[in-house]
């Protein structure tokens, strides 16, 4: 049964107590698997060196994707398909077409950032997330080490921890 | 905490300056000879392309004015050409120029309403940007008695007496908004007290808030800050008002006829997104030059942000003004875009204003990155401010001049000759101050501001 165990858990109380420790075993060589906090604290991503999120470049594209499409329907449907005259304007005539266009534009920007968000982060229907420690939805910071992915070996990791001011350290197995 | 600091206005920088006005003035003048002797050709040749605009533009007014409007149009001569062309450009450089000014003290006021940290540190730019307030205000006033008759139409007193081949019953309508109790006419007085007392007032909470800004730097504490913050709350109220009616005054009143509900916002948003693009070009360019140590990317892109974001605000303003007018299509409102769009010397610069405006600073500081360099805000920011001297040019020429304007040296000299005098001003004041407040309250949540 042992071996099976094969995450260590760090409870942090503090917020500032866990960016440092964060930093610092990550300085020396501990490879994090991730870190639950109840709420978001300023710098972790930094310190976790996690790379910039792409989610902007997918809303870039879904928003054209919305731009065009919005204008194509307008001129197909008010210039080819239907052509009626609204205003004495023109049948197919830009301004009008601009807010419908502006609001589809944001429309498919917005369910496409959150469809990519939900994918990238692996979030999908009936799928349960895993639970390193129920007490990171209420007033603790959770750090997961996966001992996997760490050459050192699961004392060592629970000392380095605890020295960095983890006020436990479990184990835990999926 | 702070260390002492100071900008150095360089002989050298003073030297390209002097140059750039000189420039501008020899611009100038080539750009009034051309416009001197060619003006009697260009005037033959542009008749019959003129001709078609003018059968548009009459058949836009109203049946029962649009023989007298016609014949005050025709009648209204006032100076030659490249005379006219001179005061209109004068008076546009002049509101583009007292806009940018007015917006620096703006800047800090809404800084010091919004109780803003992370602005600390280059709160000394905008500063210096305001004292061209004083200097906006006297040319104003002075520049408006020189160009009043060519530039505004309604300073002509034939149009209020009955009878008149000029009589003009929608003017007559609005005479007490500009003349007052005094006759129609004469001297407006109503028109020039505003003037007077905007600039009166945004001088005089110029003054106090600098004031407080500079005792802070001795005192410390947050007394000063305290005041700066309720003068600063006074001034955005009187601003509200204030810049909107300056703006129908100084802009929306060179054509009489019109009017736009948007247009107090449309001036201001042009004027903040120039002044924000005018801060955050010279905050760069310290930079650059090795100032302004505390100011970090994340201070370059909270002002790219913001330029950003206010040339969208400007363009919604923009297509708000556009949009209505055109769907409800009424002759007395079309007739503004109509001389704008359709007409030769303008068409272009109709749309130019909207490419440099909008599409260029859209697309330029979309990217997070791009907003945090200094070599990407150097280039947004100039296109922004060139594109809102258009901006202003478009709201002012072609109500003034109608058909005759033009867009060559004479203009582009004039404007040069603003910029340079602008900037000498600015960074004159400037090398005079401490270039970071020193007792800030807020200093140490913007040195550690992260974004």
């Amino acid at each position: 049964m042992e071996s099976n165990k094969n995450f260590v858990v760090g409870i942090f109380e503090d917020e500032d107590v866990l960016l440092h420790a964060v930093e610092h075993t990550r300085e020396k060589g501990l490879k994090i698997h991730e870190v639950y906090s109840p709420f978001p604290v300023h710098g972790l991503d930094e310190a976790l060196g996690y790379k910039r999120s792409r989610l902007p470049i997918a809303a870039f594209l879904f928003g054209m994707t919305g731009t065009s499409l919005a204008l194509l329907m307008q001129f197909w449907m008010l210039g080819y398909d239907w052509p009626m005259i609204i205003g004495g304007k023109n049948h197919a005539s830009l301004p009008p077409f601009i807010p419908v266009t502006f609001e589809m534009t944001v429309l498919l920007a917005a369910f496409g950032m959150v469809g990519t968000f939900f994918i990238a982060s692996d979030m999908k229907p009936y799928k349960w997330p895993r639970q390193f420690d129920l007490r990171s939805t209420d007033d603790k910071h959770v750090v997961a080490v996966d001992l996997a992915a760490n050459k050192m070996s699961k004392e060592e990791i629970s000392a380095l921890l605890k020295s960095q001011g983890a006020s436990e350290v479990n184990e835990k197995n999926f | 905490m702070i260390a002492d600091e100071k900008y150095i206005f360089k002989p050298q920088t003073k030297q390209k300056l002097i140059i750039l006005i000189i420039v501008g003035l020899v611009l100038f003048a080539i750009g009034v000879f051309m416009a001197q002797s060619g003006g009697h050709h260009e005037a033959a040749e542009k008749h019959a392309s003129t001709e078609i605009a003018k059968e548009l533009l009459a058949s836009t007014e109203p049946a029962q004015h649009g023989d007298t409007h016609a014949a005050a149009a025709e009648g209204h001569h006032g100076s030659a050409t490249w005379l006219k062309r001179i005061y209109t450009s004068l008076w546009q450089n002049n509101i583009f120029f007292a806009g940018i000014g007015i917006i620096g003290l703006f800047f800090i006021a809404i800084q010091y309403a919004a109780q803003a940290g992370w602005s600390a540190p280059i709160k000394r730019i905008p500063l210096a940007i305001g004292h061209w307030i004083p200097i906006a205000g006297i040319l104003t006033v002075v520049l408006w008695f020189l160009v009043k008759g060519d530039v505004f139409h309604w300073t002509d007193a034939s149009l209020y007496t009955k009878g008149s081949a000029h009589y003009d019953e929608v003017l007559v309508g609005k005479k007490a908004f500009f003349f007052g109790p005094f006759n129609e006419g004469t001297f407006p007085i109503f028109y020039i007290l505003r003037m007077v007392v905007f600039f009166g007032l945004w001088y005089m909470f110029f003054t106090w808030i600098k004031k407080e800004m500079l005792a802070e730097d001795i005192n410390g504490g947050t007394a000063h800050w305290l005041s700066s913050r309720k003068l600063s709350a006074y001034f955005l109220v009187i601003f509200a008002v204030s810049s909107s009616v300056a703006a129908w005054d100084w802009v929306m009143s060179i054509d009489p006829h019109w009017f736009s509900t948007m247009f107090g916002w449309y001036v201001f948003a042009s004027w903040w997104v120039t002044g924000l693009a005018t801060i955050t070009l010279i905050v760069a360019n310290l930079k650059g030059a090795g100032y302004l140590k505390v100011v970090t990317q994340n201070h370059l892109h909270d002002l790219g942000k913001f330029v950003f974001a206010f040339s969208i605000f400007w363009t919604y303003i923009w297509f708000c003004q556009f949009m209505l007018i055109y769907y409800a299509n009424l002759p007395e409102e079309t007739i503004y875009f109509i001389q704008r769009m359709r007409n030769a010397p303008y068409s272009w610069i109709f749309y130019l204003n909207i490419f440099l405006n909008f599409v260029l600073p859209f697309l330029l500081l979309m990217t997070r990155d791009a907003k945090r360099q200094v070599s990407m805000l150097k280039v947004v920011c100039p296109i922004v401010i060139v594109g809102h001297w258009f901006d202003f040019y478009n709201m002012i020429t072609p109500g003034a001049m109608k058909m005759d304007g033009g867009l060559g040296l004479l203009e582009i000299g004039l404007g040069l000759v603003f910029a340079g005098a602008f900037l000498f001003v600015v960074l004159n004041a400037l090398s005079k101050l401490q270039l970071v407040a020193k007792n800030h309250p807020f200093m140490p949540e913007s040195l550690n501001h992260h974004i």
